[in-house]
């Protein structure tokens, strides 16, 4: 920038420093109430707690079992209570527990209610299916297995964590 | 570039002529610090306006957070106040800019007062400038109920019973504005529309009213 050429002239000025102060204040001003509205999105999850779901490790078999069981969820300043279930099952040893909410589009699925395929979850809303240990049947409308739930086995019973998505 | 917008949107919109008319006007001589510096007591009219402004929008945020029930009005304040980032800050500016807000709108009465700014032509703006007051005031009493605390609940308590002090509507005012025979459910719900939709318009109405008026008449003259 050559100074010779460059002649800000006295309305130039003050056009920029007002407008400068001006926007570094209004800044200042809408900083706070920007971050505080953006507060949930960048907000860091907690890790949940373990629930016992009131099954034995020895109960778990190859046949998948509905749990019921109730966690306590934070909303913010609301505390309170949300039932959840899901399928325990034993997969070559290992304890699966696979959560029922459809990865469609989040109906519920249940165990061998579909008459043709009696050993597949199946969900009713637009017949969606899942194997056994959760893995969606290609060609149905899931496009990724059901969800699973962290699985802690103390004392030899089955407690549950969060969900987490597979696949 | 954005010179190249704006002329792109003034050659289809003539906009020039409208912020002209907003903007573009003298300031006189007698009404400028930088020629009398007591001349600053001119300001107190733009500064409660910026309060106001303030007082806007960390009030639309805060009603991100808040909730008017009487069962979690206290949990929902208390969770932004020490919870959410910053809540505090945005909190803490719209309690103590509705102080701010008063003391300045004070100030720019005295000063109209003592320039003698309110006499013909401009009683009308001084009308206005009254019953700006009042809704200011109002926004400030119903605002303090929103916490739902102790100090909350009695400030209100006392507020409607001097409402039913006075004559003949005293006591159909105190329900009106309680919204029953109880200060509770209702009068919260109440307050929170009156402090969020009904004072806010009325505001909004009367500051253009306020402006129109002292853009068309101009500034009262040196003393």
């Amino acid at each position: 920038m050559s100074e010779k050429k460059h002649r800000v002239s006295r309305r130039q000025f003050l056009t920029y420093t007002l407008t400068g102060v001006g926007g570094f204040m209004a800044a200042g001003m809408l900083a706070p109430m920007v971050r505080m509205a953006l507060d949930p999105a960048l907000e860091v999850g907690e890790e949940g707690d373990f629930v016992s779901v009131g099954l034995s490790e020895d109960e778990v078999s190859e046949e998948p079992q509905r749990v019921d069981f109730t966690r306590e969820i934070e909303d913010g300043w609301y505390e309170s209570e949300q039932n959840q279930s899901a399928w325990v099952v034993r997969i070559d040893g290992e304890i699966l527990a696979l959560s029922p909410i459809c990865t469609h589009l989040g109906c519920t699925v249940d165990w061998g209610t579909n008459d043709d395929h009696p050993e597949e979850f199946f969900c009713p809303c637009h017949f969606g299916r899942f194997e056994r240990d959760g893995t969606n049947v290609a060609g149905t409308p899931p496009t990724r297995p059901l969800d699973e739930y962290e699985v802690d086995v103390r004392d030899g019973m089955i407690y549950l964590g969060d969900i987490n998505q597979r696949g | 570039m954005l010179n190249k917008i704006y002329d792109w949107v003034d050659e289809r919109l003539d906009i020039t002529p409208l912020w002209r008319d907003i903007a573009d006007h003298e300031v006189p001589e007698h009404v400028n610090p930088a020629h009398h510096f007591s001349a600053f007591v001119y300001c107190f009219g733009g500064l409660t306006f910026f309060v106001v402004v303030i007082q806007i929008l960390s009030g639309m945020f805060l009603t991100m957070y808040y909730v008017p029930d009487i069962i979690h009005a206290h949990e929902s304040v208390y969770y932004l106040q020490n919870e959410v980032t910053h809540g505090m800050i945005v909190r803490g500016m719209h309690h103590w800019g509705a102080s701010l807000v008063i003391v300045m709108m004070f100030l720019h009465t005295l000063r109209v007062f003592f320039t003698g700014s309110y006499k013909k032509p401009r009683e009308l703006n001084w009308v206005v400038g009254v019953l700006l007051f009042f809704v200011i005031l109002g926004l400030g009493f119903t605002g303090y109920l929103l916490p739902w605390d102790m100090k909350a609940y009695y400030a209100t308590v006392v507020g409607l019973e001097i409402a039913e002090a006075a004559p003949f509507v005293g006591e159909f005012a105190r329900i009106l504005l309680a919204g029953g025979d109880v200060i509770g459910a209702q009068t919260l719900a109440r307050f929170f529309a009156i402090h969020v939709f009904f004072l806010p318009g009325a505001l909004l109405g009367l500051l253009g009213a306020h402006f129109f008026m002292i853009r068309k008449q101009g500034i009262s003259g040196p003393l």
